[in-house]
């Protein structure tokens, strides 16, 4: 061991801060820093946030004319499950299968900008973000006219028999779930890109040099090294992907109307407030459970 | 230990590699015999590196063979090759603990139980307790030694090390490398280091190949390549050399005679790599002895006049600049043996040597006298 005991141990220990220097404003500093932070979290999703638990107790009966009562009603919870668990199931299914087919376009995606693209690098990151220059609902009416049935998409479809004489494209869960994956995937291409980015190619050639097969480099090193990117570019993209309403709104018809619709609805049309507060609620709930789960089993909890 | 697969020298037949229109490896030709450890030794740009990573799989050839035994290896990709390489900068995984990053490569050939071996290997290297730390939480020379185990477990037919002790200190580098030398002489496996420092170079190979612009200057021996450079540039690039321009006029009697700056001088015909036309005579600088005055210069010695410019203490020697009544300052080195006393600048002084220390080298016609040494400078695109 003569080796290893004359090994430097790092670089050492910082001298310490003198007590004196640390006085009370600076111990104060980090905390007024993040005071402006702070009341704008409490004021606009503290308050709401309680506003909101509180109408989603309220006696069902009452309306906006005759006014609503707190009563605790907690029953309201199990009420618009039943009533509305399609929504919820189809919310998930649509951002669930949108994020499959965003993650089988975004991973080869990043990881050719980032590991392939050399001086174009910039040009087509600016590429990714640019759509985001007009508004989401601009983009998603876009859609509907590529997708609309006298569109010329429809009609190639049509001529090539991929699509029956009568078939459609606009106002079908494929449209949905297409608005889903095209609105969200910068989100997942962004968090992808930055950890790849970093990836040390050098790595891959020592996996090779270690009769690791490309399959197996892929397998063993590059996927767990960007696991960080992954699993903060899921949840961007699964998020608000599971709670959108304007893509079924503007691309699918009340079949295809998720959970983000039902709590729009209910606010705005049928003006059934504990109702919608309720399914906000039970939305938030599911999400969370569903990171929660998630990120236990990517095993990346210092993510959060 | 073992041997697994079947045994072979190491072959480079007329390997070439051109980037665009630069020439980084010209036409190679070497065999690095079974079991040796053999050292590239150059500049930054000489070609060394992508030497090596055309044996690892690493870089395609333009053109040549790789022969591991009888089997041209070129072409194959770098995980189907039993070679292994131990990179400059460790490129260790720093997603897996150093068990995980020695057990990677037994894993990828679908050895089940690695256990036993990753154990071995990482006593061998001296790091037992370290299995279940992450590389970020070692030392550069530990995780050097992690680099060494990693690649060392495969029981490679070939090891190739890239600059692995560059980024030690000087100190911890030393260690390392009477370290390395121990651990290539207990497995017995072919060791191809590629290294810019020539003492490394020499403290640890067999046979240490000079390399210069794509291309071997000298192959040999450490002892035979210092003694008896074959060129001006090896004789400068490994420790560094007093070399005077001159004129030989062929083989009389076993010596040349040799005219350089108005003196003449003789060397043996043995020492000579050029006895006709123009050439450099050549004398180490710890050849070269200082005394007073000629008639001090013991019998059969040669000798040449001058004056002490600088003289530096560095401890078990002192190193001197004689300027020679031409202009040019020679190098002489006397070791602190105690026999010597020092020489104050300013003085008049002799500085003899033994005819058979010297050498001759054939020259260009614009080279002149050149006794500094090569200085490490990246002049290309690949080192």
């Amino acid at each position: 061991m003569t080796v290893l005991a004359q090994v430097p141990t790092g670089s050492g220990q910082p001298p310490p801060t003198p007590p004196a220097a640390r006085s009370g404003r600076h111990r104060l500093l980090p905390y007024l820093l993040l005071l402006p932070g702070a009341a704008w979290l409490l004021v606009f999703f503290g308050v709401p946030l309680v506003q909101l638990a509180a109408a989603s107790l309220y006696d069902p009966s009452g309306s906006l004319s005759t006014g609503y009562a707190l009563t605790w009603a907690f029953g309201n919870y199990p009420d618009v499950l039943q009533a509305y668990w399609p929504q919820f199931l189809r919310s998930f299914g649509y951002a669930g299968i949108a994020l499959v087919l965003a993650l089988l376009l975004g991973y080869p995606l990043a990881y050719a900008i980032a590991q392939k693209a050399g001086r174009w690098k910039n040009l087509l990151l600016v590429c990714v973000i640019a759509p985001m220059f007009t508004s989401f609902l601009v983009r998603t009416l876009a859609w509907k006219t590529i997708l609309s049935d006298n569109g010329a998409l429809v009609g190639l479809l049509r001529d090539v028999h991929l699509l029956a004489p009568d078939g459609r494209l606009l106002a079908t869960p494929f449209a949905v779930v297409l608005g889903l994956t095209y609105n969200f995937l910068p989100f997942l291409v962004l968090p992808l890109y930055a950890s790849l980015e970093r990836l040390d190619h050098r790595l891959l050639e020592a996996a090779s040099d270690l009769y690791a097969s490309p399959v197996q480099a892929f397998r063993r090193v590059t996927l767990p090294l960007s696991m960080p990117g992954l699993v903060a570019g899921t949840l961007l993209f699964f998020i608000p992907a599971s709670g959108d309403y304007i893509n079924a709104e503007l691309l699918g018809t009340p079949n295809e109307y998720m959970i983000g619709n039902v709590i729009d609805s209910a606010f705005l049309v049928r003006l059934d407030y504990p109702q919608g507060a309720a399914l906000s609620f039970l939305l938030m709930a599911a999400i969370l459970a569903v990171v929660f789960g998630y990120l236990r089993r990517a095993g990346t909890e210092e993510v959060l | 230990m073992t041997r697994e697969t079947p045994a072979g020298d190491l072959r480079l037949a007329n390997l070439t590699k051109r980037f665009g229109i630069f020439t980084a490896v010209d036409d190679l030709s070497l065999t690095v015999p079974q079991g040796s450890f053999f050292a590239l030794l150059g500049a930054s740009g000489c070609g060394k590196t992508t030497t090596l990573r055309m044996i690892a799989g690493l870089e395609e050839p333009t053109g040549g063979q790789v022969l591991l035994g009888d089997r041209d290896i070129a072409r194959l990709r770098p995980y189907k090759r039993p070679v292994n390489t131990v990179f400059q900068s460790y490129a260790l995984f720093p997603h897996l603990n150093i068990f995980e990053n020695v057990a990677f490569g037994l894993r990828r050939r679908g050895i089940r139980s690695v256990d036993d071996e990753v154990m071995r290997m990482l006593s061998l290297v001296q790091l037992d307790d370290y299995g279940s730390r992450r590389p970020a939480q070692l030392s550069g020379g530990q995780q050097q030694r992690v680099a060494l185990a990693r690649a060392l477990i495969n029981r490679p037919q070939v090891l190739l090390l890239d600059e692995p002790l560059g980024a030690l200190d000087l100190k911890l580098r030393r260690q390392m490398q009477i370290e390395l030398k121990r651990i290539q002489t207990e497995v017995g496996i072919t060791f191809v280091h590629v290294t810019h420092d020539q003492e490394e170079a020499m403290t640890m190979a067999d046979t240490v190949a000079v390399m210069n612009a794509g291309r071997i200057e000298q192959l040999g021996a450490p002892a035979d390549i210092y003694e008896f450079p074959a060129t001006a540039f090896v004789a400068n690039f490994l420790g560094q050399s007093n070399l005077l321009a001159g004129e030989a006029a062929g083989t009389a009697g076993g010596e040349v005679a040799v005219t350089a700056h108005g003196a003449r001088f003789s060397v043996p015909a043995g020492r000579a790599r050029s006895d006709r036309g123009l050439v450099h005579l050549g004398v180490r600088p710890e050849k070269l002895h200082l005394v007073g005055s000629a008639d001090q210069v013991p019998a059969g010695h040669q000798h040449v006049t001058g004056v002490v410019t600088d003289a530096s203490y560095v401890g078990v020697s002192t190193q001197y600049l004689l300027r020679t009544g031409w202009g040019t300052e020679l190098s002489v080195f006397t070791a602190n043996s105690g026999a010597a006393t020092q020489v104050p600048v300013g003085s008049e002084a002799v500085a003899y040597w033994d005819a058979r220390h010297a050498f001759l080298l054939s020259r260009d016609a614009a080279d002149s006298d050149r006794t500094a040494p090569v200085v490490d400078e990246p002049v290309g695109a690949s080192s």
